[in-house]
């Protein structure tokens, strides 16, 4: 099999005596989709927060390509092509759409200074793809609805030719039409050979969309597996009791008596 | 009506502002029997005005990511002291007296010092993550002990000459002939930032402004400049002072007495262009962009790869840079250095800030808003002045006009929510 676009691998950090994530390994190959599942505080957005520079991890390895990755900051991060959707979007809420969009890289003139109308005109385009009904382009995030600020948070994600992308519950806000637009751009994204990672408690959405699943409970890895080889009876039995079945790899986190 | 002023695009709390100024204006001019009104107050008032609204301009960005400066008075009063001995006793001694570089020195030295100790509280507040409270109320006390310990509390005088045209004063106005060019270029500049920007809108295919409302904003906009300037060149130079200058350049006293206007001050120039400078920082550059958005989510700043303590440690940098233009303003304008220079300054830079519109909750202000409040400051104090209202009254209304404006403003934004 092909090296591996990430591997995360025994990937551990804790907060105060609380182990957030305990000794995790998963891996992403380009063009592939691998959601993340669990119950809530299983530890899933802490695990990418670490991928994606926010957290620095106490233990383990990141690997980008089979090398060594050095993450220890959201900037290195985005230099290995990491973008992320956070849980919480992480918008400015004083600025409007395009200064979000472009924040920490934005469009300059000639003479060094911001370029607003073309930011404003590239977020445009963008926001056509994911929300067409978007008109708010001149107001501070703040005044958008939730789904609105998601496809801002995702627009900022999508724009700077991810390589890895990361979306921590993208569609939580969205309505059904748009759910399935950003349902879409997941498949497209695959298609262009990006490696994404997505978590979701939405089992159809993950059975629609991903190749993989990784299960976390507790902070720890219950297991992997290809959504082929399992049910959606059998995932639900790995996020509530822990339970690895026969079609799945086992990860640290499996309950013995499995 | 609400529509046009929709579609001139102008800030409604800039113009409640303005109107809030006019009102203040016309409220002391009526009380004083007409003399708040006259080319000789305003002007006054606008060199007095300088140096807090130098400062009002860092204070916005510091306010913007949600932190505070206290130590701005004292920093004022210690970089004034060093400037104040460095012309008045070194200089002198190396260069000789009057030298005519010993200005750009001193102003160097001043800018050099303030930035110096700004980028060093900042790196105390951005990197060891002591809150900026804290860092600068140490600040004040250490500054202001600082100050005396320059000279053990001497005062320092006379200034150099050419320093001490920006404190304003006679020889610290560029007269009329300049003031007009300056006001000429103002114009131009105007109506070239208004063309350009709605050239580049156009091409991008986006909404301007209806050509009625975009004459009426260019014609606004170089009235307030063209204004300005014929009040400060109305404010003619003491008769016995323009007799000198025109012996000295050989030319007769006309008749019925010799009017030459003062002209703009040296430091209201300057003043100006570090607004314009700061608004240009502010709203068109990464730095300025960066500087909203840790007000308004740091979180959200640093996971978008902004560099969030490097820049916090820059603005407090920056305010530090301006309390050394300040310094350099209030030690000339005195003509003396003395330890107690800027003493309540930060109260002053904090309140027009605050007046001017900034958000003590992070995010939101304007350097324009800044310094109009610090105008607004200024001539509720010189008007009770003219009026004789004593010391500890002006205070309370100082005080009460505060409070009142930022329970204004609380409610206004409450509003268009
Ligand atoms: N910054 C932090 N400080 C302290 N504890 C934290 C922090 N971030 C996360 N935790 C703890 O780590 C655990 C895992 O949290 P995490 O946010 O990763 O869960 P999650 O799987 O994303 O849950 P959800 O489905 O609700 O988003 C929780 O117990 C949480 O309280
Ligand atoms: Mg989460």
């Amino acid at each position: 099999m092909s090296v591996p676009l990430v591997e995360m691998r025994d990937i551990s950090i804790a907060f105060g005596g609380i182990k957030a994530v305990d000794g995790v390994s998963v891996d992403l190959h380009a063009g592939e989709v691998v959601a993340l599942l669990g119950h809530n505080g299983a530890g899933k957005s802490t695990l990418i927060k670490i991928l994606s520079g926010a957290y620095p991890a106490d233990a383990g390895e990141i690997r980008v390509r089979g090398a060594a990755a050095r993450i220890a900051s959201p900037r290195d991060a985005k230099t290995y092509g990491i973008e992320t959707i956070y849980q919480t979007l992480a918008l400015a809420d004083n600025v409007d759409a395009a200064a979000n969009v472009f924040l920490g890289r934005e469009i300059v003139t000639r003479w060094g200074t911001l370029d607003d109308a073309a930011m404003e005109s590239q977020t445009r385009q963008v926001m056509a793809r994911l929300n067409p009904h978007f008109r708010r382009f001149k107001e501070p995030v703040r005044a958008l609805s939730g789904g609105q600020r998601q496809s801002v948070a995702i627009a900022r994600a999508i724009y700077f030719d991810a390589k890895i992308l990361i979306m921590d519950e993208p569609t939580a806000a969205l309505g059904p039409a748009e759910t399935k637009q950003v349902g879409e751009l997941v498949l497209e994204l695959k298609r262009q050979g990006i490696g994404i990672f997505l978590i979701s408690h939405d089992i159809h959405d993950v059975f629609d969309l991903a190749d993989r699943v990784s299960v976390m409970k507790n902070g720890r890895l219950v297991g992997t597996a290809r959504v082929e080889d399992v049910t959606k009876d059998e995932v639900l039995g790995m996020i509530i009791l822990g339970k690895c079945p026969p079609g799945a790899v086992p990860g640290p986190g499996a309950s013995a008596d499995a | 009506m609400t529509r046009q002023l929709r579609a001139l695009e102008i800030d409604p709390r800039l113009v409640g502002m303005l109107g809030a100024l006019a009102a203040i204006w016309i409220g002391f001019d009526l009380l004083s029997g007409g003399a708040f009104l006259t080319p000789r107050n305003l002007w006054n008032l606008s060199v007095q005005t300088a140096s807090i609204a130098v400062m009002a301009c860092g204070m916005v960005l510091i306010i913007v990511t949600r932190n505070i400066d206290l130590s701005v008075g004292a920093v004022l009063g210690f970089v004034g002291m060093l400037v104040g001995v460095l012309q008045a006793r070194l200089l002198p001694e190396l260069l000789g007296l009057e030298h005519p570089a010993t200005w750009l020195i001193a102003v160097a030295a001043a800018i050099v010092a303030g930035g110096a100790i700004g980028l060093f509280q900042g790196a105390l507040i951005a990197y060891l993550g002591i809150p900026s409270f804290i860092v600068t109320l140490g600040g004040l006390l250490v500054w202001r002990g600082a100050a005396w310990w320059v000279t053990q509390g001497q005062t320092v005088a006379p200034m150099d000459g050419a320093f001490r045209k920006l404190g304003g004063g006679i020889e610290g106005a560029i007269g009329a002939p300049l003031s007009w060019a300056i006001a000429a270029v103002g114009c131009a500049a105007i109506l070239a930032a208004l063309w350009f920007a709605r050239q580049r809108k156009l091409r991008f295919g986006f909404a301007v402004r209806p050509a009625w409302a975009e004459a009426t904003v260019a014609l606004l906009s170089c009235g307030a400049v063209v204004g300005a300037v014929a009040v400060a060149n109305a404010y003619y130079l003491p008769p016995r002072v323009a007799e000198r200058l025109a012996q000295a350049q050989g030319l007769a006293i006309p008749e019925g007495g010799l009017f030459i206007g003062h002209g703009l001050a040296v430091p209201v120039l300057v003043a100006i262009g570090v607004g314009l400078a700061m608004t240009v920082l502010a709203m068109r550059t990464r730095f300025g962009r960066y500087v909203f958005a840790i007000g308004g989510n740091p979180e959200a700043a640093e996971l978008s790869g902004v560099n969030t303590r490097r820049t916090l440690m820059k603005v407090f940098g920056l305010m530090g840079v301006l309390c050394g233009i300040a310094a350099c303003i209030s030690t000339a304008r005195l003509n003396a250095a003395t330890n107690a220079a800027g003493t309540l300054d930060e109260l002053y830079v904090i309140a027009a800030a605050v007046i001017g519109g900034t958000s003590l909750a992070g995010g939101l202000g304007t350097i324009a808003g800044a310094m109009l409040g610090a105008l607004v400051m200024q001539s509720l104090q010189s008007g009770m002045v003219l009026l004789g209202v004593d010391a500890p009254m002006q205070n309370i209304v100082v005080g009460l006009v505060l409070v009142f404006a930022v329970w204004v403003d609380t409610v206004y934004r409450r509003g268009i929510r």
